[in-house]
């Protein structure tokens, strides 16, 4: 199911030096052509449809059109993220449409907890750096 | 007619790359979960060391959690670490390193518990019952303060997992520092040591983004790249060949890589054929765990219930009599009805979801109908795509299940990978602890200074994503130790950079010289695209290499005539041309690809015993030979006289 881009939306995260499908996209299948300024899925039979690309495209210039070899056309399943949400709208090759929203994170974004001055105290022991500062215990296999 | 030849991509390479060497002390080589947990750990034990990690993507959606997770499948609670030994090693009929899964059983919690505070919604179970969404869970507190998460099966919990590795890459970079990671760098060989034998000493890669190769030494390296796929003929072939199960872009670079300078391999043999949704590729366990859905044959019959199915489980006893049927097991079920002509095997998902309505509400029904599709839409899209395209709603209308294409990995439900060294504990036999300088290094592999973790660690499964991370983070601590202990090691690299770049750019130089010899830029007699090879090796592993082909059988002679295959495709690769950087990745893909094949055969060649049914057949020597294999099958590959050795190595029971 490769990616397309909408040519009309994309503006080729208007000219700067890294676009945002091409910065995502695991595969590295997301390229500019810098004379149109468009994106383009140079792979499309390498996509693994994991959705990087259309999540974070700024302008939803990115879909999902079905594998040609076994997808009947006519549906589609377009994602909406927000900071703390992903809404879904699955529409069904009859019309029918279903949405589903669920939740992704529950912190606001750049902001996990790195433990960047907790410092481990013991090398040689087993534990991992919360761990000790839990005062957790190993245990040993009841051999 | 596009005359004159021109490569195709967008960032065309160049013959004289660009070359930066850097040294440090502690090089990670992978940005996926393991990586991920290596990079938030390393600092609290080395904080004045000099670290770099190597991505070859961007660690905010790289590795197998790109697109999210719907579980975390390794929470072991209120279970103890000896059960979860016991529940790998019965999947994995009865072949595991157990001190290795014991010690990671320690573990694993305390990275779910930072996944948690750091912001990944985990479903929660009410006092009544009933089940809470990550959010609306919050309320309830934290699994670390004993709130209880929502079990689909003893070890699996469930989650809202959409962006569950952007949160955990978060952490990661704000840990280790932006300024210590190059993203889109693709590392393509490690480096032995000058002057140390079987020391390692650096590293060797290049940008997917610029003309650049990266020449890196470093005291101490850990190597977590994933697994391999596309080593075998995916089901679809034409656009739907990206679809596999497993993520197209691991290519079994850290199993090639560790095993070209000395690595020791360990069950090789053991692959992954997961049973999923027809085509689409989507999970099945929620709908086995939460829905109670059952599968039937093409007759309507519930097969893995029957008199039969018991019979032939009770040949593979005590794993197949055990509670929980192992994978392997479950997949030659299925696979003697299709062989028997009484297939398709259909989810049942119309019963499964009929009778959880009967004591459900409306509510609450709209509310599971929400978490089938969830199960779809936050770890494989595509799947929820294809429904959508056959008009199938799972309460009216049944699918296809159907076995994957094979895969290599060491994390899932699979334990192929490194030969590494347990904990330093009294408790762990000798023959499994090593290190060097009389000291030991818990996940060292037998090359003294390279570590590995999650895929890249043999005989030791069903870590999944949380296991991996803390596994990542053990060997943080470890590579804090070595440097440590090593303060006086000055990495050498017996090879000059010149020859290093005239490796890693001969694909490029290749393509260079003898692209204007004809007028299609595909096809000519002086070199091999990669697209060409990636095909040649997936032809040949699916005849004669236990693929789909052959529902997973192979034989002594196929082996044969496999092996001779590969020995030329090795020749061939000498000829890998490539025109552009992204062509330039896939060069080397295929090329990691064809030797961590090449293991995976040799070991099945080696084991003269059928160990895992339903993942593959060795015809010549079908059922399990206790007698002669409870044993592991190590190899080694000696990169000085190019030759390769497989053995056996002993199994020792720990845990009762
Ligand atoms: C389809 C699927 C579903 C899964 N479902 C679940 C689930 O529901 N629950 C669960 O807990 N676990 C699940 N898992 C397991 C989990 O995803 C893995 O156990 C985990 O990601 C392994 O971590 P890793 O770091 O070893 O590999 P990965 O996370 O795959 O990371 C590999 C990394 O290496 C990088 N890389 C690869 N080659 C190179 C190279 N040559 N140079 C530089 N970098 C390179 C990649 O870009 C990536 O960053 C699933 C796995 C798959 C494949
Ligand atoms: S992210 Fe969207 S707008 Fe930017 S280049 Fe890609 S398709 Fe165009
Ligand atoms: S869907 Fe995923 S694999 Fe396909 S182009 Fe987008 S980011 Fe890449």
């Amino acid at each position: 199911m490769p990616s397309f881009v909408i040519a009309e939306k994309c503006d080729g995260c208007k000219g700067g030096d890294k676009t945002a499908c091409m910065y995502i996209c695991p595969n590295d299948l997301m390229v500019l052509d810098t004379t149109a300024m468009k994106a383009y899925n140079q792979e499309p039979d390498q996509c693994w449809e994991c959705f990087s690309c259309v999540k974070i495209c700024p302008t939803q210039a990115i879909e999902v059109r079905g594998y040609s070899d076994f997808v009947p056309l006519g549906s589609s399943i377009v994602p909406l993220m927000s900071s703390e949400d992903v809404l879904w709208t699955c529409k069904f090759r009859n019309g029918l449409i279903k949405r589903f929203k669920f939740p992704i994170r529950t912190t606001p974004e750049g902001q996990a907890n790195a433990y960047l001055n907790l410092k481990g105290k013991d090398l040689n022991s087993g534990l991992l750096s919360t761990e000790e500062a839990d005062g957790f215990v190993l245990p040993r296999p009841k051999i | 007619m596009a005359l004159p030849n021109k490569p195709l991509g967008e960032t065309k390479a160049v013959r004289d790359p660009a070359v930066e060497e850097r040294e440090v002390d502690i090089l990670i080589v992978g940005g996926g979960m393991a990586a991920c947990g290596t990079a938030f750990e390393i600092k609290k034990w080395a904080p004045d060391a000099k670290i770099l990690l190597c991505d070859k993507a961007a660690m905010e959606r790289s590795g197998a959690v790109a697109q999210g997770l719907s579980a975390i499948n390794t929470y072991v609670g209120k279970n103890s670490p000896e059960d979860y030994v016991k529940m790998v090693r019965n999947d994995l009929m009865g072949l595991v390193r157990e001190d290795l899964i014991f010690d990671l059983g320690c573990h694993v919690d305390d990275s779910v518990h930072l996944f948690e505070e750091w912001g990944l919604p985990i479903w929660k179970k009410a006092a009544d019952g009933k089940t809470l969404d990550g959010k609306k869970g919050l309320a309830l507190g934290s699994l670390k303060k004993g709130a209880e998460p929502v079990r689909t099966g003893k070890w699996q919990i469930m989650i809202n997992g959409e962006s569950y590795k952007r949160i955990v890459a978060e952490a990661a970079k704000l840990a280790l520092g932006m300024e210590n990671i190059i993203e889109r760098c693709f590392i393509v060989e490690l480096l032995l040591d000058a002057n140390k034998p079987n020391q390692i000493a650096g590293a060797v890669g290049f940008s997917v983004r610029e003309n650049k190769v990266y020449i890196i030494k470093c005291k101490t390296m850990m190597v977590a790249c994933g697994g391999a796929v596309n080593i075998y003929m995916p089901r679809s072939v034409g656009e739907g060949k990206g679809r596999a199960w497993y993520p197209v872009w691991n290519a079994g670079s850290t199993y090639t890589m560790c095993m070209k300078v000395g690595a020791e391999l360990s069950m090789m043999e053991n692959r992954f054929t997961p049973a999923r949704f027809k085509d689409g590729y989507g999970p099945v366990g929620a709908w086995f765990l939460l829905f109670k859905a059952k599968t039937l044959n093409g007759l309507g019959e519930d097969f893995a219930s029957s008199d039969a199915a018991k019979a032939e489980l009770q040949k593979y006893a005590p794993y197949g009599t055990a509670a929980v049927t192992p994978t392997c097991l479950r997949n030659h079920l299925m696979l003697n009805e299709m062989k028997a002509g009484r297939g398709p095997i259909m989810m049942d998902t119309v019963t499964a979801l009929a009778v959880l309505g009967k004591t459900m509400n409306k509510q609450e029904l709209k509310h599971l109908e929400s978490e089938a599709w969830e199960d779809f839409l936050d770890m494989t899209c595509g799947q929820a795509n294809l429904w959508c395209a056959q008009d199938c709603e799972p309460e009216k209308k049944n699918s296809e299940v159907m076995p994957t294409e094979p895969y290599l990995l060491g994390s899932h439900s699979g334990c192929c990978g490194m030969w590494v060294s347990g904990p330093d504990y009294d408790w762990v036999p000798a023959a499994y602890k090593w290190g060097d300088g009389g000291k030991v290094y818990n996940r060292m592999t037998t090359v003294v200074g390279l570590f590995t973790s999650g895929d890249g660690v043999g005989c030791s499964g069903h870590k999944f994503s949380s296991g991996s991370h803390a596994e990542g983070r053990q060997v943080a601590k470890e590579m804090a130790k070595f440097v440590r202990d090593h303060a006086d090691f000055k990495p050498a690299i017996k090879q000059s950079s010149t020859e290093l770049v005239d490796l890693i750019y001969k694909p490029v130089r290749t393509y260079l010289d003898n692209c204007n010899y004809t007028t299609a830029v595909d096809i000519n007699p002086n070199y091999v695209k990669p697209s060409g090879m990636a095909l040649r090796l997936m032809k040949a592993t699916h005849e004669y290499g236990a693929g789909t082909a052959t529902y997973y059988q192979t034989s002594s002679k196929s082996l044969e005539i496999v092996m001779d295959l590969l020995a030329t495709m090795r020749v061939d690769c000498e000829k890998l041309g490539a025109g552009d950087l992204h062509e330039l990745m896939r060069a080397w893909e295929i090329y990691h690809r064809i030797w961590t094949v090449e293991a995976h055969l040799r070991h099945i060649q080696f084991r003269k015993e059928t160990r895992y049914p339903g993942f593959y057949y060795q015809a010549d020597y079908p059922g399990q030979d206790d007698k002669n294999w409870f044993c592991f099958v190590n190899s080694k590959y000696d990169p000085a006289k190019n030759e390769w050795s497989v053995f056996k190595k002993d199994y020792i029971k720990i845990i009762p």
